[in-house]
């Protein structure tokens, strides 16, 4: 089947059997292996991508849903730099052991401080909750979050941010 | 190759699934997708993701709340006529997976596995939900109690549709309740499930009575022996350990690997007892 979509800002098309795995495509077909599988089955958030801005399951998705849509990975998810904020936070605090969980919270982290920015711990534990992680208890992770956070609400306030400080190619916003 | 047909309207759905009643009725797919790739490819699939008419919270002429079948969890957690009128909906809405598979999960979609621990699915009984299923012949309207007839079995027919569900004018005015036991507040299939709804009379006494459950029956249920013994009395704490021993003869819970019979009923007396209290 023959496709169109919108992959990290540029225009593709696409000729693939429509029931294969958003997933599968992403990573064989145009190397973009950030997105991990985890567990294949919805549970762990590994592979999620945002469709038209909702993180979402790539393993769920058949790649037939995302024609005509906005897909982006995380490998997007810094406009120029090599990181943003988050993923620079998440190097900085030790949020990310062995890595495979680590694009999908970036992803779906991202999500969850544009929309909740004032969330508190809890509750980005509980944004978070679709990403599982076996290496570093969470806390760290939530750790590197809320600095994130922090940093964007003091450059809010005109307060000069220093996120990711000491990592080349982190931004501050 | 798997046939891709994405209706661009419900009409044209509708002759889709009566030209293909073998091809896959393919929604938010985070219970078809679920081992698909283990799975042979479908002959055809019916994407019925985003489908505008299938989308949305609307009112319905009589004043009730119509919320679209292909309306996702996300979308019913950001509606405020949800949040305020359908509060148990929308606390089960919080507690569907977590936010990637609120993203695509719909209600339709919960409707149509049916599943006995589908989250969605003990609040339409206890809120008097309707559902409304279509074809190119008609459209019904089944409570859910018509509309599940089993273990993961309905009555939807071969060439049919679920578009809506639709919700009395008045519901607002109910006292609500809704509480998932599971091992995990987030993702976690439920051990015990309920949802319920009051309303009470000026002097207190209770005039209407919904208690419902899931995960203690081949299907969702509504404990009728507990709604009876709650409705026309006014709550304190006899009343709430009667309608406790009363909901035990409504639930035939099983042992399996997420939890045992045995817990399941202390549970569900424990949940009907603790909503009885918080009444009076
Ligand atoms: C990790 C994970 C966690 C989950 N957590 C929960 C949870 O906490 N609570 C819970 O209740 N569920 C949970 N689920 C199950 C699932 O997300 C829900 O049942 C969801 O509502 C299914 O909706 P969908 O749109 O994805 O359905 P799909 O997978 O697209 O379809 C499900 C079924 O409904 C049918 N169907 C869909 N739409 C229609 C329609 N309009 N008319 C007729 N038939 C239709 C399909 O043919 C199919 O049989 C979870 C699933 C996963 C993978
Ligand atoms: S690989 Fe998709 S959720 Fe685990
Ligand atoms: S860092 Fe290893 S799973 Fe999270």
């Amino acid at each position: 089947m023959k496709l169109r979509l919108t992959l990290n800002g540029t225009a593709r098309q696409l000729d693939v059997h429509p029931m294969r795995r958003l997933l599968d495509v992403l990573r064989a077909d145009l190397a973009l292996t950030g997105s991990k599988e985890g567990c294949g089955e919805g549970e762990c958030g590994a592979c999620t991508v945002l469709i038209d801005g909702e993180p979402v399951n790539s393993c769920l998705v058949p790649v037939a849903q995302a024609a005509d849509h906005e897909v982006v990975t995380v490998e997007h998810l810094a406009d120029e730099a090599l990181m943003s904020d988050v993923q620079a936070a998440l190097v900085e605090f030790g949020g990310t052991q062995c890595g495979i969980c680590t694009p999908g919270i970036a992803v779906c982290a991202t999500v969850a401080l544009e929309r909740e920015p004032d969330a508190s711990r809890e509750r980005l534990r509980e944004l978070l909750a679709g990403n599982l992680c076996r290496c570093t208890g969470y806390q760290l992770i939530i750790d590197a979050l809320a600095d994130a956070q922090a940093a964007r609400a003091a450059a809010a306030r005109g307060h000069g941010a220093e996120r990711g400080t000491g990592h080349p190619g982190a931004t501050a916003s | 190759m798997t046939e891709w047909i994405r209706p661009p309207s419900l009409d044209e759905a509708l002759a889709a699934r009566r030209e293909h009643p073998d091809f896959m009725l393919l929604a938010g797919g985070t219970d078809l997708m679920v081992g698909a790739i283990a799975r042979p490819a479908p002959v055809g699939v019916i994407d019925l993701f985003g489908l505008p008419e299938l989308s949305g919270v609307s009112r319905d002429p009589a004043g009730g709340l119509r919320l679209g079948a292909g309306t996702t969890f996300a979308a019913l957690l950001t509606d405020d006529a949800v949040r305020t009128e359908l509060p148990a909906l929308w606390a089960a809405a919080r507690e569907v997976g977590a936010l990637q598979i609120q993203a695509r999960a719909t209600l339709g979609g919960n409707i149509g596995t049916s599943s006995p621990v589908g989250d969605s699915l003990p609040v339409l009984l206890a809120l008097d939900a309707e559902v409304e299923v279509a074809s190119s012949r008609g459209t019904r309207r089944l409570a859910y109690d018509e509309f599940c007839t089993g273990y993961r079995t309905h009555a939807l027919g071969g060439d049919e549709l679920i578009v809506a569900v639709h919700f009395p004018a008045d519901i607002g005015r109910r006292v609500q309740a809704w509480r998932k036991v599971g091992t995990r507040r987030a993702q976690s299939i439920s051990k015990v499930m309920f949802a319920a709804s009051v309303e009470r009379g000026a002097d207190g006494t209770v005039t209407l009575a919904r208690l419902a459950f899931g995960a203690v029956r081949e299907q969702p249920i509504r404990a009728l022996a507990g709604e009876q013994c709650l409705a026309g009395e006014t709550p304190d704490a006899a009343l709430a350990e009667a309608v406790a021993a009363a909901v035990l003869t409504d639930i035939a819970p099983i042992d399996d690997v997420r939890s045992t019979a045995d817990y399941r009923r202390t549970v569900a007396g424990r949940l009907a007892r603790r909503f009885v209290l918080s009444l009076a």
